[in-house]
């Protein structure tokens, strides 16, 4: 072997000796028997390794396809928001680690904006969690307060990572679906409903919390402070928790108002309230969330938090946390982003949905969020002789991206095993894209419809 | 009363819902941190920081450049989501390198998976291979979240520490001159053992374990069928010329082996929060079922800078200009101006041979701060505290790396962290020499 007082300059004589050395020691250590590691991964990540995306992600490398199916924004973030990080990254100490719960300054802004909406005092140091996106306090949340024995109520279609997660706690996942009130077809998200007596026999002595998503992803209902209180009345009464994942609080569309139902009687000492930047500023790629509740129920949180990754990243925190103080300032200013961005995605929902309707489709029109569902089944695509095992949505966003060059999502992967017959007929389109986008959709559309004419 | 409930049983189900703890199981004796309270006793009396590992200089210029770059730039899709396991850019440049640095044709697809920083990568490791019941052998003193998430998973720890030799007469100690006992270290090993975590160059001590010490460690893993996590995210700060030798090259070892990397250290962006995993594909897609199912996507902006960051490495590598050069020479002179101050004031510093700690013997200042037979604090801790508040100077005590069962048998020590400003250490140096002074007394 080369003997290098300096490693690094010789590295490529080196790296192809060590290569040949290697090569004659493994021929020797696999004659003397050595074996890859035979033994067992943990329990917790069987059969949770699969899951939608790793397909329909890969999806939007290919430009020759619209991609309407992954929540990915193509607009651009405000631009005070990216100025805001180039600022914080020529900051050499802003390079640094930061307070493992959350950056101080951004822990305060979340205080403050949030102090404003729940209209109670909230300890930036205590009440608050920063996490890596929405996605990361549904997991430290989870982790923190469900374990084997434990059930957890989710409401169906629902946000694909509730389950796995809850299975990895050692939980059971408990399914309620959200069902059509008018039977026929659905014009909108509101149509789509609990049945109270359905959700009271969901819960029991085992029942550790529900998950509830408002406004709701994919079907985009935003839940009304009477269906809140049936699901707070429940909470109450068996002692359980609830997890709010409010993700799109903000995206809300004209006549419709997100109530937070940690601010019903009795709820804020159980409620987890998860929020996001991603979607609050159209930056998914920041990966940052939050969670806030009591101090009592986040100390678990943060205890999860500082033994999986201790901190979030310092740079992306303090921009967010300026970016923050700019709209919060501006709160009751319609100029404010937490305004302005509902207002531009509902142009773009009336359109796609009218896009849709031209093709003889009739979507069910989200009151929040930015994904809207349609019923496929009507446009009669016979899919029957292909793969009888695969869901008919699933079969559906196949056919359509190879034949039309256009992507969504099959909802069948949002509900539990039981529920998958009633949505497989649905599939969720996202409507936060450039108008470009939204362009080229509508010629594909409008092609689609000469073609079935 | 509930409808339709006999009150008896609603009051039952209730009593046996509150008499349990709101918070899971897994949480218990994993929620004290003991950074935590350095981190707040640093901010309120600390005049000179060398606790906590982060620099206080600037990253390279060209890092921040290409960081303004991304970020005001054209392409706006930085700021969505990005490949979960690792965004394309940055995890071929990782298996170039990887590659070239394990000696095996690595899939940037299948070998690699990017992290929240080291400290996830750990995570999600521990994770996906640790159950209840198995054992993981973890060596003294170590980087203290190893235990809690070991604990966290399931696992029992298995500790087993480095003993300090007596250095030669008149020299100084070398993180070297910490070993394992062979013996020793077969013995901690069982049928339950699952994992080793091996840490190399090792925070605290700096010690840089040498081939034969490897292969020590990975014959005991292949007779076990042990799989080695190997957290080597300070893998460029090597000193005096010393070869690293990463265990995933020893024969047998690629197949049981993940081993980690950190952009925090590799760059001095420890604010960044970007690590990384390599590895045989059959053990990163356990690591992968863990990631997806805990945090998903990592943030784009700070990977695509990364990769950006690697690009401009592998360009200049081996070559004067790399930071990979640059970075080590510049943090040797700091460890040999803080070594002398140091010795200067009659503390005795263990010359590290990698990162950038180092740890120092402080008995001689014992007359300072007495020992209390029976104290609950170990003596190092309540040093470190006592030198915080009198001295402004902020270390932080060796303890804080061992279990609670062995946190006093080297409790003569505390670390420093030299990855500081040449005002910073010279700061520190006038503390040191201040109080050498009032302990000679007039």
């Amino acid at each position: 072997m080369l003997s290098a007082p300096r490693s690094f300059c010789c590295l490529g004589i080196r790296t192809y000796r060590l290569r040949t050395d290697l090569l004659s020691r493994s021929i020797k250590s696999s004659a003397s028997g050595t074996m890859a590691f035979r033994r067992k991964n943990a329990r917790r990540t069987e059969g949770l390794d699969s899951n939608v995306w790793v397909e329909f992600t890969k999806v939007a490398a290919d430009p020759s396809i619209v991609n309407l199916g992954q929540g990915l924004p193509d607009i651009c973030p405000p631009s005070y928001v990216k100025e805001e990080l180039a600022n914080a990254a020529a900051v050499d100490r802003l390079n640094q680690y930061t307070r493992g719960f959350g950056h101080p300054s951004l822990v305060k802004a979340l205080s403050q904006v949030y102090e404003r909406v729940c209209g109670r005092k909230i300890d930036p140091l205590t009440d608050i969690l920063v996490t890596v996106g929405g996605y990361g306090s549904l997991f430290s949340a989870i982790q923190a307060l469900v374990e084997e024995g434990d059930e957890v109520i989710m409401i169906e279609p629902f946000y694909d990572c509730y389950e796995p997660m809850v299975k990895m706690a050692g939980g059971k996942p408990v399914f309620i679906p959200l069902r059509n009130k008018n039977g026929g077809s659905s014009a909108s998200s509101a149509d789509w409903v609990l049945d109270p007596a359905e959700l009271a026999s969901k819960f029991n002595s085992k029942t550790k919390a529900i998950i509830l998503n408002t406004p709701h992803n994919p079907i985009g209902k935003v839940f009304t402070r009477e269906e809140l209180q049936v699901i707070a009345d429940l909470c109450i009464k068996h002692d359980t928790l609830c997890i709010s994942d409010e993700v799109y609080e903000w995206l809300v569309y004209k006549g419709n108002k997100h109530i937070k139902i940690a601010t019903l009687p009795g709820m804020w000492e159980r409620t987890i309230t998860i929020g996001s930047a991603g979607k609050t500023y159209s930056v998914t790629g920041w990966k940052l969330g939050w969670s806030i509740g009591p101090q009592n129920l986040i100390k678990h949180l943060q205890v999860i938090h500082q033994n999986t990754l201790y901190t979030c990243s310092t740079p992306l925190q303090e921009a967010l946390a300026q970016a923050f103080w700019i709209d919060y300032k501006r709160m009751d200013d319609p100029d404010c982003y937490f305004h302005s961005l509902p207002r531009e995605l509902e142009s773009k929902r009336d359109r796609m949905a009218q896009l849709l309707r031209e093709v003889g489709l009739k979507p069910v029109i989200p009151e929040g969020g930015y994904f809207m569902i349609v019923d496929v089944s009507m446009l009669n695509v016979d899919l029957s002789d292909v793969d009888k095992n695969q869901p008919y949505d699933y079969k559906f966003v196949r056919w359509m991206i190879s034949s039309k060059k256009l992507s969504a999502i099959p909802l069948s992967a949002f509900c539990g095993p039981e529920t998958k017959g009633q949505f497989e007929k649905y599939i969720r389109f996202c409507f936060i894209k450039k108008d470009s986008t939204l362009d080229a959709a509508e010629v594909i559309l409008k092609n689609w419809k000469k073609q079935t004419a | 009363l509930p409808l339709g409930k006999a009150p008896s049983s609603f009051f039952l189900s209730s009593q046996a819902k509150m008499s349990r703890p709101v918070q899971a199981q897994r949480l218990e004796g994993v929620d004290k941190n003991l950074w935590v309270e350095y981190v707040k006793l640093a901010a309120t009396y600390a005049k000179v920081n060398l606790g906590q590992g982060f620099p206080d200089f600037p990253p390279p210029d060209f890092l921040k450049e290409a960081f303004t770059r991304v970020v005001r730039g054209e392409d706006h899709t930085v700021h969505q989501y990005t490949r979960a396991f690792g965004h394309p850019p940055l995890v071929k440049m990782l298996a170039q390198l990887y590659g070239k640095l394990l000696g095996q044709d690595l899939d940037p697809m299948s070998n690699v998976m990017v992290t929240v920083g080291a400290y996830q990568a750990l995570f999600c490791c521990i994770q996906a291979f640790v159950d209840k019941g198995d054992e993981v052998v973890i060596i003294e003193p170590f980087f203290d979240c190893y235990e809690p998430m070991v604990r966290m998973a399931g696992g029992t720890p298995v500790f087993i520490p480095l003993r300090p030799k007596a250095p030669k007469d008149g020299k100084l100690m070398s993180s070297a001159d910490w070993q394992l006992d062979p013996a020793e270290l077969a013995s901690k090993f069982s049928e339950r053992t699952k994992a080793l975590v091996l840490n190399s160059p090792n925070n605290p001590l700096g010690k840089v374990y040498s081939r034969a010490e490897l292969e020590l460690i990975a014959d005991l893993c292949m007779k076990h069928d042990a799989l080695c996590i190997s957290d080597e995210v300070y893998e460029w700060l090597i000193y005096d010329g010393r070869e690293n030798v990463r265990i995933a090259t020893l024969p047998g070892m690629w197949d049981r082996t993940v081993t980690i990397g950190s952009a925090g250290k590799t760059f001095n962006v420890t604010g960044w929060k970007v690590g990384w995993t390599v590895g045989p594909n059959q053990l990163l897609q356990h690591v992968r079922t863990m990631h997806q199912n805990s945090v998903y996507h990592c943030a784009t902006p700070t990977q695509e800078v990364v990769a950006q960051g690697f690009q401009r490495e592998l360009e200049h590598y081996g070559k004067p200009d790399s930071y990979f050069i640059q970075l080590p020479r510049e943090l040797q002179q700091k460890r040999d101006q803080l070594i002398q101050s140091l010795v200067a004031v009659g503390m005795k510093p263990v010359v590290p041979e990698g990162t950038y700690f180092l740890v120092a013997d402080i008995s001689e200042f014992k007359s300072e701060v007495p020992d209390v037979p029976n104290s609950d604090k170990p003596y190092d801790s309540r040093f470190a505290n006592w030198m915080l508040k009198n001295k402004g100077l902020a270390a932080i005590p060796l303890s804080t790396f061992y279990c609670e069962a062995h946190k006093n048998n080297y409790s003569n020590f505390i670390r420093f962290c030299f990855a500081k400003e040449d005002a910073t250490l010279k700061a520190a140096e006038d503390i040191l020499q201040k109080w050498k002074l009032e302990k000679a007394g007039p």
